[in-house]
């Protein structure tokens, strides 16, 4: 090996053995016993194996029943924001709509805004509408924060397909939701796999708008409930650190199924 | 329903997109987002600049005392600490993850064995939550855990010490797990952005006799324009949006030393029910974000042209 190789992997693979450390640390520490943890310290070498922290983080933890709160906001979060913001981008990319350039830059301004200034106004709108403490306020918030981003990426992509094969459609008499439905919204497969993905993890990560529009405990979703094990647990570390490794799985099951549309909706404007 | 049945072939490339008149169905696909992001984002901000100028604990009716709640903030000494915090989190949070991101990717550029791998390990924080983030570093920095015990063997042992609960340290050891998570994102970026250099480029330079250095000097940073613009926005933004990671590990405390404007703002808002107070610390966010959001959107305005 020539030795510029050598000092390449030499660098590069210190750096990724330092970053993966964290995430090994924590998957040890998931599996030790408690007692080993008292007893030892957490900077100790392991000498149990148990996966009593999952069972405790799980199930009186309340970790199942957490996940179960997340996966019901998350998924028709990502489908109804996927939806209404797939239907703008189509009409505003590929219609005469009037000031539509200017509609585009209001939606996407609506989520370049601070969070923190519509806590306060979201959280009592939702007391008004009496769905405060119920996991649609997350929802209906979470579709209406996340609109602008994903309908301004959708247009993009959408006006890049070219206009014959709507042509197509219409000379065979399709309506306007057909061709949206049965020809462009397949062909925006891709944006939609890569905006899906990012706005599974984002949602599914939040923490702010949850601790926002919910109070009870049996509502609250993983990540704000990972906060409610931390003090529960106070010393138990294996239950806690179990307890993130288990938040972590849809995402990474996620991240893992959609890796190459993952990152390049990450990138999503540098290439521009 | 907007059937176009004659269409000119010559005008065929531009003009069909521009359909004349709208028709009802294509007006609800614009206007139920639009109605709907109104309704829980727009309609909501303007509610927030209001309410920063009155006094209101969410049960009577909110006092008007125009900018009374800004002349508090200099006399605020929470604020007047929050607010530093922030500025040192955007300098070190934005620049250390810029600088290491762009240091990643251009170590990790080229295609070669391993660096799959490479990439993979330091993008992989990407995808956790902050509180998990944050959760996964109180391992590492509690009293006995791996970062003392590493201290201790290296010598050390003076240095020790509970780095959560000392306020000269909260700040700094809540910003370690962000960076970890950020840098990774930022490399993607960058990686993105490096990808769309024309390698053509770089053969010239080379031909020239250019350096290693002279190479990045004068062809990738000018190259990489647009993609510095882009990060510069993300991790304004980002910072100031930073709330979950300092709020999962110490709440902003021991005694405000790790309060963000946005951690404050949270407290103010929910925990002390000032609500007034707290949406005028969500405008001063604001403001400070105001920038970065026209410069942003000037931007994709032109690109869209």
């Amino acid at each position: 090996m020539k030795p510029r190789t050598f000092g390449f992997h030499l660098v590069a693979g210190g750096l990724a053995v330092l970053w993966l450390l964290p995430i090994l640390l924590v998957l040890t520490t998931s599996v030790r016993s408690f007692p080993d943890i008292a007893s030892n310290g957490l900077g100790a070498l392991p000498s149990s194996f148990t996966l009593d922290g999952f069972g405790q983080a799980w199930g009186e933890g309340g970790g199942g029943h957490a996940m179960l709160n997340s996966l019901l906001v998350t998924i028709p979060t990502v489908l109804l924001a996927l939806l209404l913001s797939a239907a703008a981008a189509f009409a505003l990319s590929r219609y005469a709509i009037p000031f539509r350039r200017t509609l585009i830059l209001v939606m996407l301004s609506g989520n370049l805004l601070p969070p923190q200034i519509l806590l306060v106004p979201v959280a009592k709108l939702a007391e008004l509408l009496g769905i405060y403490d119920t996991l649609t306020a997350l929802i209906v918030v979470q579709v209406g924060f996340g609109l602008g981003f994903y309908t301004f990426v959708l247009q993009g992509f959408m006006r890049s397909i070219p206009d014959e094969v709507q042509q197509a459609a219409l000379i065979d008499g399709a309506g306007v939701v057909q061709i949206f439905w049965r020809i462009i919204l397949p062909m925006t497969r891709p944006a939609l796999a890569a905006l899906g993905a990012l706005a599974f993890t984002w949602t599914f990560n939040d923490l702010l708008w949850s601790i926002t529009v919910l109070r009870t405990g049996s509502v609250m979703p993983v990540t704000p409930a990972l906060l409610g094990l931390q003090g529960q647990y106070v010393s138990n570390w294996n239950v806690i650190a179990a307890g993130s490794v288990l938040a972590a799985v849809p995402t990474v099951a996620v991240f893992l199924r959609f890796q190459k549309h993952f990152i390049s909706g990450l990138a999503i404007g540098a290439i521009k | 329903m907007a059937v176009l049945t004659a269409e000119r072939p010559k005008t065929a490339a531009r003009a069909p997109k521009r359909r004349r008149r709208v028709s009802p169905v294509l007006l609800a696909f614009v206007l139920v987002p639009l109605l709907v992001e109104g309704f829980w984002v727009f309609w909501p901000a303007l509610q927030g600049f209001y309410l920063a100028l009155t006094n209101w604990d969410g049960v009577s009716a909110p006092a008007f005392v125009g900018f009374g709640n800004f002349a508090e903030m200099f006399s605020d000494d929470i604020f007047k600490t929050a607010a530093l915090d922030t500025v040192i989190w955007l300098v070190l949070f934005g620049g250390l993850s810029a600088a290491g991101g762009l240091a990643l990717a251009t170590l990790l550029q080229r295609e070669r064995r391993g660096v799959g791998f490479y990439r993979a390990a330091l993008f992989t924080p990407v995808v956790f939550s902050l509180v998990a983030t944050s959760l996964i570093w109180q391992v590492i920095y509690q009293p006995d855990g791996v970062f003392n015990k590493v201290l201790g063997a290296l010598g050390l042992e003076s240095w020790q010490h509970s780095w959560l609960a000392d306020p000269k340290t909260a700040l700094y050891a809540v910003l370690v797990p962000a960076l970890w998570r950020q840098v990774g994102y930022v490399m993607v970026l960058y990686l993105a952005g490096l990808k769309g250099i024309d390698p053509a480029l770089y053969e010239a330079a080379k031909l020239d006799g250019a350096t290693a250095w002279q190479q990045f000097r004068n062809v990738t940073w000018p190259q990489l324009r647009s993609v510095n613009s882009v990060v510069l926005s993300v991790i304004i933004i980002d910072s100031l949006r930073s709330f979950d990671v300092v709020w999962s590990m110490t709440k902003g405390g021991p005694y405000h030393s790790s309060e963000l404007l946005s951690t404050y703002m949270y407290a103010t808002a929910f925990q002390s029910l000032r609500l007034g107070y707290a949406s005028a610390l969500a405008v001063v966010i604001f403001v400070l974000a105001f920038g970065v959001i026209v410069t942003y959107l000037v931007r994709a305005f032109r690109e869209d042209s």
